[in-house]
């Protein structure tokens, strides 16, 4: 699975813009999301909040979350999960899943190869 | 009537006249002692369940709403099988045919009555009483009743200066009106406490705010239509515009005079419980055995225990003695102890110890090498040794100050009870029950529920939580004290940890504190400690904090933000307005509000639009999105009011630009009043200050939110300098000692205002300095976080959407 999709970015052409049929998205340099934080990323219409843990490890879900439609990245993240700054629901950075409620929030495939930053999986709205 | 208890398949029909704390506590008893063996059916002329009568001042207060008060709920009766009618009043009793009659008609007949109509207040004769505007105070109706028409009123007196009248007069202050207590008196609450106790006692609720009246007898109600005043016997007057009686109680006997029942002060009860007739029994204030009557729980719970024992058949043996009194209160945020009889005269050999400058008034009372007496004011930490050589009837000690402080020295506390000593004194609940219910893994609510220590007025609960402490083990839920929940420290240790170790970042707190578990809810709260400790020192990383904090704006349900710039004192000038405007129209504001806290707030401003947002106005941040000083609201004062007698603007303007940004536990709104008319609603801030004739009155601890609380006052001063100095010294103090996200009200209930003024006011512990210093460190240390917008912390602070 994991080398199916490395398989894929290598097949990119070009890191900033959307590239390969199977839909890997390149977001650019992972430096554009400061450390322990997250941020919204637009590609054309789609979007989706993408974290990056203070040990370097990267997670993408949904924008907005499930609950009133909250910034998700811009949630403190810690324990693996991240806190809506609107209401506090908390959402698991791995798969998106509540943490202590019932909603769950999409979670996208997100690498980091080389400085750059990787997704796939984002639906057209 | 024979074939009517043949079809309730034999059961003997109990009636209880009564719906008060003693009738409540009689059928608990002896549905406990005998279930299912009585079809109970409790008449009570109030149209509530029965309630917790000690609390009525907290309901009057509206600090506690009447529902919270009740004792039983109605599941409670229906298992229990009893019928509670509540608004029946009981007309008359026949004895001849066991029947009581209903007002307004209807009947019940009975096989046993026991009759708890408590008491009625006394009401002294006094001319025009019924003018409207004049209550007692006993029931829930009549605190209902005073709170409305205190609404339309500045000013109330109470008649009575016992402990019924100081309840009456803590709950109306917190009505705002100004309260004088009317006393026959030379000193308050002379039944528990001396001339110089009782002294000691109206100097610190004066210094609340309570004013006294002592040797005055009421005459007469001034005022037709409404009350306009009082005129007491010694030809003097007080303008006034309602008027509380308090002046105690006198058993309610009237049914049992009528039915012919031997009555004197009170009904008259053997040692059962019994009357006259041997099947009607009576229980709590309307009883008198042995010549006295009760007016205190301790007392009836005790006899309801009697009457139950004996009417169940579960104890025919049982019976009552009387009882030793001994009262624990809380006096508006006096500890008060009132054990026995504390008077002297021959034969009795007193012991008194005395603080004044503390409030603290100590003296025992020792008679035939008995304790005969007790009085402890203002600190009451070996009351728990006192109370129970009282009640244990042990012989005093030979050097008897060793039951005020211990022969080792050392304080007193539930410790160094006997196990049988009962640790809550209204339930009589002994300590050894409550150790094995602790030992058995109970916390304070369960322990409470179970024994019903503490239940009662609440006083005991110290000692209970100190039991839990040392009984409790693993029991105890020690998260309870952490700072943050992540890391397992109290907010001194956890400080005390982070200095030593020099951690100035919160991963590194999370790592060697916090067992690497980095809870997210946990870290802004390290964030703001760690800023607090270090200052300029503090390594920070941006992830701690909240949205808000990262981007210096308040974040919006559509996940812009809100621009609210400084307006000091709320004084503002058509240059600041002009540039607003223009800001606004820039930028596409989608609101412009002018703020509770007289400021403008943008709204709907766009992450990426702060820095120009910031820039163009030209104003620094109003930190109206964190945990800091927000803002202070005044209003126009002696420039310009005719009523000022203080400039508040200029003071409320220097109170802004001194501690602007100071970062605190939660957000501080602060105010200032020209004048006691108070329109900056200075009582209503976490710091109000109100200008009166030579000085400033400072106020803390206050709130309009979610919660209303008054605020109180902590110092009047003379000089401005003085009112920043003891403002700047709260701040710090609150900054210090606070839990994160604890609001100032909260934090003052907890340390409570004596405590505060004895560290802030009279330094008592030789902190203020330090205090002092270490405010004006912080705002020296003073940067808009506005500048941001020019130097950004990293490149992406201000970016929120990312174009791939």
């Amino acid at each position: 699975m994991r080398s199916d999709w490395m398989r894929e970015c290598a097949m990119e052409t070009d890191n900033h813009t959307v590239s390969s049929n199977s839909g890997a998205i390149a977001l650019g340099p992972v430096g554009r999301i400061p450390p322990g934080e997250g941020r919204c990323f637009k590609i054309g219409a789609r979007q989706a909040a993408v974290f990056r843990q203070r040990d370097g490890a990267v997670f993408a879900l949904q924008a907005r979350c499930p609950h009133q439609g909250g910034p998700l990245a811009d949630g403190l993240i810690g324990a693996g999960a991240v806190v809506c700054p609107l209401h506090g629901r908390r959402f698991r950075l791995s798969d998106g899943a509540g943490v202590d409620n019932e909603l769950a929030a999409r979670s996208y495939p997100v690498e980091v190869r080389g400085a750059t930053i990787f997704i796939r999986g984002l639906e057209q709205p | 009537m024979m074939a009517e208890n043949m079809i309730n398949g034999g059961k003997e029909k109990l009636v209880v006249i009564g719906t008060g704390m003693a009738a409540g506590r009689a059928v608990e008893e002896i549905t406990n002692r005998a279930p299912g063996r009585f079809e109970i059916a409790m008449y009570g002329a109030e149209p509530h369940t029965i309630y917790n009568r000690i609390l009525l001042s907290e309901v009057l207060a509206g600090t506690k709403s009447p529902e919270s008060v009740f004792l039983y709920s109605t599941q409670w009766f229906e298992r229990r099988g009893v019928t509670l009618a509540s608004g029946a009043r009981v007309e008359a009793i026949d004895r001849a045919q066991k029947t009581i009659a209903l007002e307004g008609g209807g009947q019940a007949s009975y096989n046993k009555l026991i009759i708890a109509t408590g008491s009625l207040p006394m009401v002294p004769p006094i001319e025009n009483i019924n003018t409207p505007g004049v209550f007692v105070f006993r029931t829930i109706n009549d605190c209902q009743l005073i709170a409305a028409y205190a609404r339309r009123c500045r000013r109330a007196a109470v008649v009575g200066g016992g402990l019924l009248g100081i309840e009456a007069a803590r709950g109306l202050l917190e009505h705002g009106l100004e309260i004088t207590v009317v006393e026959v008196m030379p000193y308050p609450m002379a039944q528990q406490l001396d001339p110089e106790s009782g002294a000691m006692l109206a100097r610190r609720l004066e210094s609340i705010g309570l004013k006294f009246l002592f040797e005055k007898a009421t005459q007469r109600v001034l005022g037709s239509g409404r009350v306009r005043g009082l005129r007491f016997k010694d030809d003097t007057a007080i303008d006034t515009d309602m008027v509380v009686i308090s002046c105690g109680i006198r058993p309610n006997v009237r049914l049992a005079v009528d039915a012919g029942l031997a009555v004197e002060r009170g009904i008259v009860c053997d040692d059962r419980l019994l009357t006259s007739d041997p099947d009607i029994y009576s229980v709590g204030e309307c009883v008198e055995h042995r010549g006295r009557t009760y007016g205190l729980v301790a007392p009836l719970f005790e006899q309801a225990r009697v009457l139950a024992d004996h009417i169940t058949g579960a104890n025919p043996e049982a019976a009552y003695g009387g009882s030793r009194i001994s009262t624990r209160l809380k006096v508006m945020g006096v500890d008060l102890v009132s054990v026995g009889d504390a008077r002297e005269g021959p034969g009795a050999v007193v012991t008194r110890y005395a603080e004044p400058h503390r409030g603290v008034y100590k003296k025992l009372v020792v008679r035939g090498g008995k304790l005969a007496g007790a009085i402890l004011l203002g600190e009451v930490d070996c009351a728990a040794a006192v109370i129970a050589a009282y009640e244990n009837d042990a012989a005093a000690p030979p050097r008897h100050a060793d039951l005020l402080f211990g022969a080792g020295g050392g304080a007193d506390t539930a410790d160094a009870l006997p196990m049988e000593a009962a640790v809550c004194t209204c339930h009589q609940v002994s300590k050894r029950v409550v150790v094995e219910r602790i030992a058995a893994g109970c916390k304070l609510p369960q322990l409470c529920a179970e024994t019903r220590a503490g239940t009662g007025c609440g006083g005991c609960r110290p000692q209970l939580e100190a039991l839990i402490a040392k009984y409790g083990g693993a029991g105890r839920d020690p998260a309870a004290d952490y700072y943050v929940k992540s890391v397992p420290l109290a907010k001194p240790e956890l400080i005390a940890e982070i200095r030593r170790r020099g951690l100035r970042s919160v991963s590194a707190v999370i790592r060697e504190l916090g067992g690497g578990l980095d809870d997210p809810a946990s870290k802004p709260g390290l964030a703001s400690l760690l800023r607090t400790v270090w200052r300029d020192r503090y390594e920070d990383e941006r992830d701690a904090r909240f949205i808000n904090d990262r981007v210096h704006a308040n974040i919006q349900n559509d996940g812009t933000f809100s621009v609210v710039p400084r307006i000091y004192g709320g004084v503002t000038s058509p240059g600041q307005l002009r540039r607003i405007a223009e800001v606004a129209e820039k930028y596409g504001v989608r609101m412009v509000k002018i703020t509770g806290g007289q400021r403008i707030d943008l709204l709907g401003v766009k992450r990426e639009d702060l820095p120009a947002v910031w820039r163009d106005l030209g104003m620094p941040s109003g930190h109206a999105y964190t945990k800091a000083l927000r803002t202070c609201k005044t209003c126009v004062g002696q420039e310009f009011c005719r009523y000022g007698v203080g400039d508040s603007t200029a003071l409320g303007i220097a109170i802004e630009r001194r501690f602007q940004g100071v970062e605190t536990p939660h957000k501080m709104k602060l105010a200032v009043s020209g004048c006691a008319r108070n329109c900056a609603e200075s009582t209503v801030k976490d710091v109000g200050v109100v200008a009166v004739p030579g000085g400033w009155q400072i106020h803390v601890g206050g709130a309009a939110g979610l919660r209303v609380r008054a605020a109180d006052l902590l110092a009047t001063v003379s000089t401005q300098e003085e009112a920043l100095t003891i403002i700047g010294r709260f701040i710090q103090y609150y900054r210090e000692n606070a839990r994160y996200a604890e609001r100032s009200p909260a934090f003052v209930e907890r340390i409570g205002i004596q405590r505060l003024r004895a560290l802030l006011i009279e330094d008592c512990e030789g902190q203020a300095q330090r205090l002092d210093r270490e405010i004006q460190a912080e705002i020296e240390n003073y940067r808009d976080p506005w500048t941001e917008g020019r130097q950004p912390h990293d490149p992406m602070q201000f970016r929120g959407e990312v174009q791939a």
